[in-house]
């Protein structure tokens, strides 16, 4: 069990953390034809704006109740109720979602008080859903705000206890968590699929924000994702596979509200990991497991045996958000790696389980300095690693949120046998071209070199 | 080159094998045959020299599939590693134009990269139609003025074994006396210290792990007049003959250049391995004796003595590791022996060891180091070698590079050994990146992964059981 360190400095330096309302934001961005309104400063919105634009290039729907200094000391109730309002006329959006930030939680905002009043002044838009969730942003960090949405979101859209599990015989629910991309959810559906299931994925930005061109040339929502009348009908699926640990608080809502029995995952990177999801597949369909699928399994069983010469005893430092910091060390202790630096934004349950002796709550600062002392040879982190792995000199992968400076990043495929395959090729490419330790060049006190250059083929010479 | 030339070179007197009935090595034999030929043998025993253009004479099959693929490091120029071919093509072959071919491409290397000398390979096609090579050569070398030197080891004259000895026939024929060291700078001199020349043969510097030795050389006065041929020089090949002793490191594969230079240039020479601590120490103690300096002797056992405690030292846990591990060792020659040393400094018990390559001396040495009960394995096919793995329960199969897959299919352990490895384990501190290595592949996670069955599998998995 990994000793979590505690946060112990005023000066948070190279931060790892992106905040709750980011993550919140986008939770809903994987449900269709939807927009998240942040509730707070204009800043709190055009901050994470850049944020996703910059990771996914792709437009993202976010708007904010714009809270100027007036509304901040006076009240900012109207700006919610006008904003809703205003998106409800202008967009026709199919669900709203509405997260809190630091500053109206401060000012102390009942964000569900004023959705109840939303929809008495406005019975016109009674059919719009809008979820509330509270998110501040000193709090938790994007992992944990997501989660705070996914389940908001339930909450909201299945307010009833219900008792219809299995009238859609093959309908699979998947709590997908944060820590996924839209390649992992793409996949993962694929997986399902195979197994002659409906998986219905909430939320699924590897339908929204796969980075696809459409015949709409702009769109105030999102395009793609959980289609809202899905999320209704939850409650008749046949069972629920639970992607994340941060999700498992969520999951026992939808379990109590639906009886769907679920199958929880903290991670599915690894051949173990993998081996229990397409397990629980295998049992919820009553199928064998599909020759597509063995074959996947074997090809990463050869990837192992083969990289297992490099991954070897390699020296990981991994800084990410719980359930990524929780699969990535276990995807590298699986291989022979040893994760000697940890890091982790913020406190979660899953990091007790991670796999190394300590687990920091801190920044980028605190990953540099461990992966210093223990002489990391390879770091796993988002792009903000890039500076710290320079300084290390030592190969960056780049995971997790954001991931600015590489093209397809958001897009990449982790999870399953071939994401794992993939992980593995990559990790063990980084540490061959950088990694690899031989003896330095000796020249002895007695050789008779003098003058000694490099072979390059003389200039102005042509053949 | 000619039968009875070929039948010298197979002729090796300072080898144990020539006092059996068949003279030389034993024949390959078609359809059950691994290994390579003697151009490959030729050039890996030369390709090392750093500053050399090597080019190989021949259509592109022997150097298209060979060139830069060994592990050998040098200090200085890069050259060696650039790859040089004649690409020979149907019509030079048709219409004998190769000789002429290969003239321009010496020209070219010359102009192009200004080698300090020129190798030229040959092989089997220019072998079959003819090319007159050494003409060739002569003619190239008064042309641009460059040492141009004939390697004649087309793959059909013989095994691989065959092809390291024509690589030493020629370097004493062409290179070997051409050249006189510089002597010995004042500066460089040490109180109480006589400097000796020495030379290194058959040593490849493979990953750089001659480099881990180098330093104690210096250290004791040996200066290393010449490397054959890891990291070495055109240059530092010519003045061999003026060392005082020389060590023969990796099997008999150059034997015959140390004994030519014994017979012509009173160099004494013996054999041994900087492979596992006691090897190494070995090494520079036999040094010591042929030197016949009391006061090198003197400071050879106390530079043994510091280095011997401080790498026991460090190997201490990795012993704690590897202690009573299982090794089934298929290598050739030299290695069959200097390895299993350098395994049991580890705590570790070789089971068998193949002798496939191995001549008689090797095998007697095995028997010496191991005893009597040792399986020595000659049939290297992957179905023998994962035999003997479930025979001898072996936790490790430590082999060359050809047969890592065919332990990693059968879900076994692995330690490539051979010229294209990526890590140095010669000297003291090369034993303990041995020692990572072996621990590295035996306890890693992943085989107790690929080899359970998939939970939803009935069947169980193909593989071998690890060993206890």
């Amino acid at each position: 069990m990994a000793e979590i360190l505690k946060r112990n400095k005023a000066l948070a330096v190279n931060p790892l953390k992106a905040s709750q309302p980011v993550g919140a934001s986008l939770a809903f961005l994987g449900i269709n034809k939807a927009i998240p309104m942040l509730h707070g400063s204009q800043g709190c919105t055009a901050f994470g704006k850049v944020f996703f634009v910059r990771h996914f290039r792709e437009p993202i729907p976010l708007q904010t109740t714009a809270m100027d200094q007036v509304s901040t000391v006076m009240s900012a109730d109207e700006n919610v109720i006008l904003g809703l309002a205003t998106i409800c006329e202008k967009s026709k959006p199919a669900l709203i979602g509405l997260p809190t930030t630091g500053l109206s939680e401060t000012q102390g905002t009942d964000i569900k008080r004023l959705v109840r009043d939303f929809y008495i002044a406005h019975p016109e838009y009674a059919h719009i859903p809008v979820v509330p969730v509270n998110t501040p942003d000193f709090t938790g960090c994007l992992e944990s705000g997501y989660a705070l949405a996914v389940k908001a979101t339930l909450e909201v859209m299945l307010p009833e206890k219900t008792d219809n599990v299995g009238k859609r015989k093959k309908q699979v629910n998947v709590l997908a968590g944060s820590f996924l991309t839209p390649g992992d959810v793409e996949h993962i559906k694929e997986l399902i699929e195979a197994f002659g299931l409906r998986p219905l994925v909430l939320p699924d930005i590897g339908d929204s924000l796969d980075g696809h061109l459409t015949e709409m040339e702009s769109s105030p929502l999102t395009v793609g994702g959980t289609p809202v009348s899905d999320i209704a009908s939850m409650g008749e699926s046949i069972a629920t596979l639970v992607l994340g640990n941060s999700l498992f608080d969520a999951a026992d809502f939808l379990k109590a509200q639906t009886q769907v029995p679920d199958y929880r995952f903290d991670c599915l990177m690894g051949l173990e990991a993998v081996d229990s999801f397409v397990s629980a597949l295998a049992d919820i369909s009553g199928k064998p497991v599909p020759e597509k699928i063995e074959r996947q399994r074997a090809q990463l069983q050869d990837a192992m045996v083969d990289a297992h010469f490099m991954l070897g005893f390699a020296r990981v430092a991994i800084a990410a958000d719980a359930d990524l910091l929780y699969g990535m060390s276990r995807l590298v202790t699986e291989m022979g790696c040893e994760v000697v630096a940890a890091v982790a934004p913020a406190r979660a349950h899953i990091l007790e389980s991670v796999l190394a002796d300590q687990v920091g709550i801190g920044d980028l600062e605190d990953l540099e300095i461990a992966a210093k002392r223990k002489g990391a040879q390879l770091v796993i982190s988002n792009s903000h690693a890039v500076e710290t792995a320079r300084r290390l000199g030592v190969p960056l992968l780049r995971a997790g949120f954001p991931q600015y400076d590489l093209l397809g990043g958001y897009q990449r495929l982790w999870v399953g046998y071939r994401g794992t395959r993939q992980s593995l090729f990559d990790l063990a490419n980084l540490l061959v071209e950088h990694g690899h330790i031989e003896p330095e060049p000796y020249v002895s006190i007695y050789a008779q070199r003098t003058g000694e250059s490099r072979a390059t083929p003389a200039s102005g010479q042509t053949h | 080159m000619q039968a009875k030339d070929i039948a010298e070179l197979l002729n090796e007197p300072a080898c144990t094998h020539n006092k059996k009935e068949k003279s030389g090595c034993a024949r390959p034999k078609p359809g059950a045959t691994a290994g390579g030929c003697s151009f490959d043998g030729a050039q890996i025993a030369l390709l090392p020299i750093a500053d050399v253009a090597h080019i190989v004479h021949g259509p592109i099959a022997c150097a298209g599939s060979s060139w830069d693929n060994r592990g050998t490091r040098s200090s200085g120029p890069t050259l060696y590693r650039i790859g040089m071919t004649t690409d020979l093509t149907e019509q030079d072959v048709i219409m004998g134009r190769g000789e002429k071919r290969l003239f321009h491409a010496i020209k070219q290397a010359v102009d192009s990269y200004a080698p300090k000398a020129v190798f030229v390979y040959n092989t089997c096609v220019p072998a079959l139609t003819g090319d007159d090579i050494g003409a060739v050569c002569k003619a190239a070398a008064e042309k641009t003025g460059v040492p141009v030197v004939p390697v004649d080891c087309a793959g059909f004259y013989g095994t691989k074994n065959l092809g390291n000895r024509i690589a030493g026939e020629a370097m004493f024929k062409y290179v070997v006396g051409t050249g006189e060291p510089l002597p010995v700078p004042d500066e460089l001199q040490r109180p109480g210290i006589t400097v000796h020349d020495v030379n290194l043969i058959g040593e490849y510097n493979i990953a750089g792990e001659f480099w881990n030795v180098a330093p104690l050389f210096d250290e004791l006065g040996l200066r290393i007049l010449c490397t054959l041929s890891g990291d070495a020089r055109f240059h530092e090949v010519q003045t061999m003959h003026r060392a005082e002793a020389s060590m023969v490191v990796c099997a008999k594969a150059l034997l015959n250049i140390a004994r030519k230079l014994q017979t012509d240039h009173k160099v004494p020479f013996f054999e041994g391995s900087f492979y596992g601590v006691t090897d190494t120490s070995n090494a520079f103690r036999d040094f010591a004796k042929l030197l016949n300096d009391s006061s090198l002797t003197e400071r050879t056992e106390a530079m043994i003595a510091r280095e011997e405690a401080k790498i026991n030292a460090e190997l201490d846990p990795w012993r704690e590791r590897l202690r009573g591990k299982r090794v089934l060792l298929y290598t050739g020659g030299v290695k069959s022996w200097s390895i299993v040393s350098a395994l049991q400094d580890l705590g570790m018990d070789v089971v068998a060891t193949g002798t496939s390559k191995s001549t008689e001396e090797d095998k007697a040495r095995i028997r010496e180091i191991m005893g009597d009960k040792t399986k020595m394995i000659t049939d290297g096919s992957p179905k023998a070698l994962l035999g003997v793995v479930k025979e001898y329960e072996a936790d490790i199969l430590i082999a060359g590079g050809r047969n890592m897959y065919t332990a990693l299919k059968a879900r076994i352990p692995f330690l490539d050994i051979n010229q294209e490895r990526e890590f140095g384990y010669e000297g003291y501190s090369g034993m303990v990146e041995l020692a990572r290595q072996l621990a590295l592949t035996i306890q890693s996670p992943v085989w107790p992964s690929v080899r359970k069955p998939a939970p939803w599998a009935k069947s169980k998995v193909p593989g071998v059981e690890l060993g206890a």
